[in-house]
């Protein structure tokens, strides 16, 4: 096994990780919005609405995040509708954020309806509206319930983003193909890019933990 | 101040609520008694609106329930309710619990908000837990913080829905305590309980409901003494 080069483009590495960091992040907010806004026609008791956000989830999870970034990259730019022409990087963000978005959607759905419906009566019956009861009562203990499962799925966004790699996106993985390429070398260049991903993951999962504790009423 | 008029109320097929008449007066304390599932609680919830109804009318500080113009959220200010599970909201402190609604609700500024609220935790005896959190308070303290925060909206009338049943026997007592102050003081009460001394005791009228009828109604000396109906006889010989 051979160290020598990766350990001399670790410069190469990090700026990798960083595409990584950051496409995971912008990710994590946009699929976050998207997310809430599909747990919330969810539950909203409006049947249209309810039955798009149900099916949204339903396929966006029960699809291979490689075919729905691929239809984003090629797919798409075969309508010729100019602002549909995503490159490499714009379709590998749009799947992560869509495919993650579903999985959130999931979490917040299920931190909602774990509420005690006491909560929801006692705030209506003081004469709250259906809205306030759901900002001040229900939102607040359904985020605290899901704080958790979305730093799983932040920790599966990370990993998931070296689909990137396919579309030329700069990220860890990419890097790691492109020594390998470039040297010849395998198995010290994709444990140096592991090992990056570790960098971000672990102590994720160490927050995970420590969040799972410290919201627990 | 709350009068029924033939309330028929279903949930699918099943029949709840059996021609409901009844009519309670401002300043009334009426309990209302009776088997589980025999309708007690879902009668108390129609009264804010918590449960709606199919038939008959429902008319609560001269307003109708049955008018769709009626806007709720206004109404419901004006009846507080007491819940078996207390329903605090567990991620508020005590005080906060008591100030939400009168703040979002009624719009009153926090500091005035919040002196209200130490009045109202001082009279049911737990303003020295004001900034706690309703989980590390026992049972009975959680709910004389509920009904602090009932109270807190100064409530034409106030609704308990077995406020007791969830708690330890040796609970039980400082709760009732505050519910007969408050009755004492003058709140039109309707209250659902299994706590018979507290009927006798308290109530102007008792109720007693099975099978989604008023099977009888009258006052608690007369009713716990001398009652009318088999079914009455019955339920009381098993409780008493």
């Amino acid at each position: 096994m051979n160290f020598s080069i990766p350990l001399s483009h670790l410069d190469q590495y990090w700026s990798g990780f960083v595409v990584t960091l950051k496409t995971s992040v912008i990710a994590l907010i946009l699929s976050f919005i998207i997310g809430f806004i599909i747990a919330t026609l969810r539950v909203s008791g409006v049947r249209p609405l309810a039955f798009f956000a149900r099916w949204y989830v339903e396929f966006l999870r029960n699809t291979p995040l490689l075919v729905q970034v691929f239809f984003f990259y090629y797919a798409l730019p075969r309508l010729h509708v100019s602002w549909l022409n995503f490159n490499g990087y714009q379709a590998g963000m749009l799947g992560l954020t869509f495919y993650t978005a579903a999985y959130i959607a999931e979490n917040v759905r299920a931190g909602i309806q774990s509420i005690d419906k006491g909560q929801l009566e006692a705030a209506r019956a003081s004469g709250l509206t259906y809205y306030q009861a759901m900002l001040y009562i229900i939102l607040p203990q359904a985020f605290r319930i899901v704080i958790p499962p979305l730093g799983t799925q932040f920790i599966n966004l990370v990993k998931n983003s070296a689909v990137l790699a396919f579309f030329a996106g700069l990220d860890i993985m990419y890097v790691a193909d492109s020594l390998q390429g470039s040297s010849g070398e395998v198995f010290g260049v994709y444990t140096f890019a592991a090992l990056f991903y570790l960098i971000i993951t672990i102590p994720l999962t160490i927050l995970v933990n420590y969040l799972e504790k410290k919201l627990a009423y | 101040m709350i009068h029924f008029k033939k309330v028929n109320k279903w949930f699918g097929d099943l029949h709840v609520l059996k021609d409901i008449n009844l009519d309670i007066e401002q300043g009334e304390v009426v309990v209302i008694i009776g088997p589980s599932g025999s309708g007690k609680s879902t009668l108390i919830r129609c009264i804010n609106g918590l449960e709606g109804y199919q038939e008959g009318e429902i008319i609560v500080d001269n307003r109708s329930l049955n008018d769709k113009k009626l806007n709720l959220n206004e109404f419901r200010q004006h009846i507080g309710m007491v819940f078996q599970h207390f329903n605090l909201y567990p991620h508020m402190s005590v005080l906060n619990n008591v100030t939400l609604a009168p703040r979002k609700v009624k719009g009153i500024d926090k500091a005035e908000a919040e002196k209200e609220a130490r009045y109202y935790l001082e009279k049911v005896g737990i303003l020295d837990q004001a900034h706690k959190k309703p989980n590390q308070l026992s049972g009975g303290q959680q709910q004389r913080v509920a009904i602090a925060r009932a109270l807190a909206m100064k409530p034409k009338i106030l609704l308990f829905d077995e406020p007791t049943s969830a708690l330890d026997p040796e609970m039980v007592n400082e709760v009732l305590e505050v519910m007969k102050m408050l009755a004492k003081e003058g709140s039109t009460m309707v209250v659902v309980t299994h706590e018979m001394g507290f009927a006798r005791e308290v109530a102007d009228r008792v109720i007693f409901m099975d099978g989604g009828q008023i099977v009888e109604e009258n006052t608690p000396d007369q009713f716990f003494t001398n009652p009318k109906e088999e079914r009455t006889k019955a339920f009381l010989s098993k409780i008493l």
